[in-house]
């Protein structure tokens, strides 16, 4: 089975009813998504498929053949939404911050923070009350809007 | 100071946000099996036969004859056998443990065991054997009732929470040379090791416990890690290979610890102006059907359960009952969030009957400086209960709501509350915790028990050594804790991690700084090489406290709440939706604000989840709910707009002013959410206040 993982091309040789989260942690080794539930009610799974934040605990990986896939270590370890979420203190013990960061980035721009709540709803969090997670949230989205008019400005 | 009141940049890197993390399922070892737990099905009875139907090539199987030593979890009582032997006292009890290295094999193999049954018992109050009964006696309650110009009577009760950390329990069990290492999802490592000790005996002295990034605890990664560790340990001393367990979620919530259940009787007398003249409390805990921590759970809840206020005729009572469900445990507020939701709830219903203003029943009979608790306690300077309360009052513009929503579906409710931080009584004193404190070849390096749970020990401790130490924040780290190489800090519960762990850590950096003799940590490593520090723990000289009595100094220090509840209520569905809490809360002073923050937000959640949402259905024994499906934790679309204000009032015993957190802020959501569903007419007297009882509440 081949699809496309973090903007390479792989091949697993799972069951294609293999859970999507077993073969990405046990097979190709990215254990960044985890397993908080296995039903998917906690998000803690999340991975973005052709953009789409779904649980991968309910995917049977024979259902991504030649999608893309984007889990957690994709984003490398430098994009802006990860350094705020240790630094708003969004991540507390952290094993639901993988899957609350890839729920986050289909966030359109400018998000109030009902948006950011909706797109959030299905991730839960135990330590933090959220409140540090909208606030990790909104000023990515901010500091993102800032950046763009910044080139705009350049640009004019 | 350079760190200490900041929110310096945390100790745990980037990895919580990468994925990078090392969680107890992310670690694989050479030759690793996957262990799994076979339990009873039956809340009661013997094991008459125990059939194993299938093909057992290449499982490792263990009962309780591959105990080397004693079969007991050791924790305040050895009556919790790590597999049962002849007889079943609680669903999902351990009886057998298989192991394998393929994991499907693995969980289609099929065990089944023959019962005799008994019948069970689930009614604490029907239950005849106590596991600890506490009486504090101040004053002459009896006589001061009988001259009291009012009396309120009222019960209330609290059901079963589970902790729902967001990773399951899990740990793996390494043997290495000469012993077994034990990598795991862990509060306190070394309870582990004390357990695994008696479960195996002097033939096997080398065993160590190292913590792995850990997904939560909140008191549910407290005793039980030793129950599992053991059952790791027996399989991988029996297959002589590497031996995973992780529990799924279902297993997680069916087999471990939750929040006791209670039942709490208040019966007080007044003057008729409101003063508290007496007050006699009953607290009944639903302990489960084994010891495991309800003793000390019971009498932290008792401590609590005349709540923060100033009276001169006190009697508690209380007891732990023996039921045949799974032990309940350590949870967050560690009893107290029971008894104070009663006395809150309680204390609104006093000020109805006397038509009294529920924040002037509060003012009037709230704790100052100079005034004895319960326990007989003479509380000091930082006693908040007064400005805490005020802070809330006028900042949620308590008053104008509370007239201006009468008559509609809107609300507004109080709850005053206080939380001692560290080890009960003489608790601290016994547990004799020790820090250390090494000197690495750019700084030092902290050595300690104490586990980062998501809470920030890390952090803090850091910000404490680097200021008491006067050095650069970046040149001071922090050791994972593994049993073989730091200080036995003791275990990372009761809101002590900062106020006692990090007071022995200060002391440790300025015997260091007097050791380096104005030199810095480099220099020093460069000519002298590597030195230690240690120290132990010295509790305040003035503390002094009975066991037998239950009388005396019960806390170093108290931290204050008081929380604010505004919710709307649904008149056709009786669904509750909290539009906003305001949690004001002195704790001494914040070491990292925004970490201190996220303590006060995520508990709060916890205490409006416990309010409102997380009900356990027990049936013939068991959760019946034990999934995220239907037992139901706060999303973000539950949530209200929580505003914190964290006042100061420095404790001089804790490092830098600072009291214990953790918990504080789990006690007060319930009661400020029921007291609010009571303004609107409801009377409610227990949680959690589901749309179902709700709907059946009487009118008041």
């Amino acid at each position: 089975m081949q699809f496309r993982l973090n903007g390479a091309d792989v091949e697993v040789g799972a069951h294609p009813m293999s859970r999507l989260l077993d073969v990405l942690r046990e097979e190709c080794n990215l254990t960044g998504t985890k397993e908080g539930c296995g039903e998917g009610e906690c998000g803690a799974c999340t991975v973005l498929i052709d953009g789409e934040p779904v649980c991968s605990c309910l995917v049977p990986v024979s259902q991504v053949e030649g999608a893309e896939v984007l889990s957690i270590e994709g984003l490398g370890g430098n994009h802006p939404l990860q350094k705020l979420f240790m630094n708003e203190v969004g991540a507390q013990c952290g094993i639901c911050t993988p899957g609350m960061i890839m729920a986050a980035l289909t966030l359109p721009d400018d998000p109030t923070l009902d948006d950011v709540k909706t797109a959030l709803a299905g991730n839960l969090c135990r330590c933090t009350g959220y409140s540090a997670i909208y606030r990790a949230v909104l000023k990515w989205k901010t500091n993102e809007i800032q950046r763009a008019d910044a080139t705009q400005e350049i640009q004019r | 100071m350079t760190a200490v009141g900041k929110s310096v940049a945390r100790k745990d890197g980037i990895g919580k946000a990468t994925g990078g993390a090392q969680y107890a399922d992310d670690l694989v070892f050479p030759e690793m099996i996957h262990g799994r737990t076979i339990r009873s099905t039956i809340p009661r009875g013997r094991i008459k036969s125990i059939r194993y139907d299938f093909d057992t090539t290449g499982f490792t199987i263990v009962d309780y004859r591959d105990v080397p030593a004693k079969n007991a979890v050791d924790l305040m009582s050895q009556d919790q056998p790590f597999l049962a032997e002849h007889e079943v006292n609680h669903m999902a009890e351990p009886i057998v443990l298989l192991a394998h290295e393929d994991r499907d094999t693995l969980l289609a193999a099929k065990v089944v065991i023959e019962y005799e049954e008994e019948e069970p018992l689930f009614d604490p109050e029907k239950s005849t054997l106590s596991f600890k009964d506490i009486d504090i006696v101040k004053g002459d309650t009896d006589s001061a009732l009988r001259s009291a110009h009012v009396i309120v009577e009222g019960t209330y009760r609290t059901g079963h929470q589970e902790h729902v950390y967001i990773e399951p329990n899990g740990v793996i069990a390494v043997p290495e040379e000469g012993g077994v290492a034990i990598y795991g999802s862990v509060q306190c490592p070394f309870y582990v090791i004390k357990a695994l000790r008696c479960l195996l005996g002097s033939a096997h002295p080398n065993v160590r416990v190292i913590q792995t990034e850990t997904g939560g605890g909140f008191g549910g990664k407290e005793e039980y890690p030793s129950m599992i560790a053991g059952h790791a340990v027996l399989l991988a001393l029996k297959s002589k290979r590497p031996v995973k367990i992780i529990y799924d979620r279902e297993e997680d919530m069916v087999a471990t610890t939750k929040r006791h259940p209670s039942i709490v009787r208040h019966r007080t007398g007044l003057t008729k102006d409101g003063k508290l003249v007496a007050m006699e409390i009953e607290v009944i805990l639903d302990g489960g059907a084994y010891v495991t921590l309800s003793p000390t759970v019971l009498s932290r809840g008792c401590i609590h359960a005349a709540g923060p206020y100033n009276c001169d005729n006190v009697r508690i009572r209380g007891h732990a009952m023996f039921t045949n469900t799974p032990p309940n445990g350590a949870f967050r507020g560690f009893g107290a969030p029971q008894t104070e939701f009663a006395i809150e709830v309680h204390m609104d219903r006093i000020a109805d009957q006397l038509g009294i203003d529920p924040v002037e029943i509060r003012r009037m009979n709230a704790l100052k400086p100079g005034d004895r608790t319960a326990t007989g306690q003479t509380l000091r300077d930082d006693t908040s209960a007064h400005m805490v309360l005020e802070e809330a009052v006028k900042r949620t513009d308590f008053a104008r709501k509370r007239k201006e929503w009468k008559g509609t579906n809107k609300s507004i409710g109080i709850s005053l509350f206080y939380h001692g931080a560290g080890f009960t009584g003489a608790g601290e004193r016994n547990l004799k915790s020790k820090a250390r404190l090494d000197l690495t070849p750019t700084g030092v390096r902290i050595a300690v028990g104490s586990t980062e749970i998501g809470q920030g020990t890390r952090t803090m401790h850091a910000q404490i050594v680097t200021d008491a130490l006067g050095i650069p924040y970046e040149s001071v780290e922090v050791a994972q804790p593994d049993t073989s190489r730091v200080a036995d800090s003791g275990p990372t519960v009761a809101s002590r991690t900062c106020m006692v762990v990090g007071k022995i850590l200060e002391e440790c950096a300025h015997e260091m700084k007097e050791k380096l003799g104005g030199l810095s940590p480099a220099d020093y490593y460069a000519k002298n090489g590597a030195i230690s520090v240690e120290r132990m723990y010295e509790p305040p000289d003035w503390i002094q406290w009975d066991d037998d009595t239950y009388l005396g100094d019960a806390y170093a220090t108290f931290g204050w709440g008081c929380d604010v509840a505004e919710l709307e209520l649904d008149p056709d569905t009786y669904e509750v939706k909290p539009i906003k809490l305001t949690a004001v809360q002195e704790f001494g002073r914040p070491i990292h604000p925004a970490l201190a923050q996220g303590q006060i937000e995520g508990g709060t959640a916890q205490g409006l989840g416990y309010a409102l949402l997380e009900k356990v259905v027990m049936k013939n024994g068991a959760m019946a709910n034990g999934q995220l499906t239907n037992y139901v934790i706060p999303t973000t679309l539950d949530m209200p707009e929580l505003e914190v204000v964290m006042m100061e009032n420095p404790y001089p015993g804790g490092p830098f002013g600072a009291k214990g957190l953790g918990e504080l802020p789990m006690d007060g959501p319930a009661p400020a959410v029921v007291n609010a569903l009571r303004a609107l007419g409801l009377d409610v007297r227990e949680i959690p206040a589901t749309p179902e009882l709700l709907a059946t509440a009487p009118s008041i």
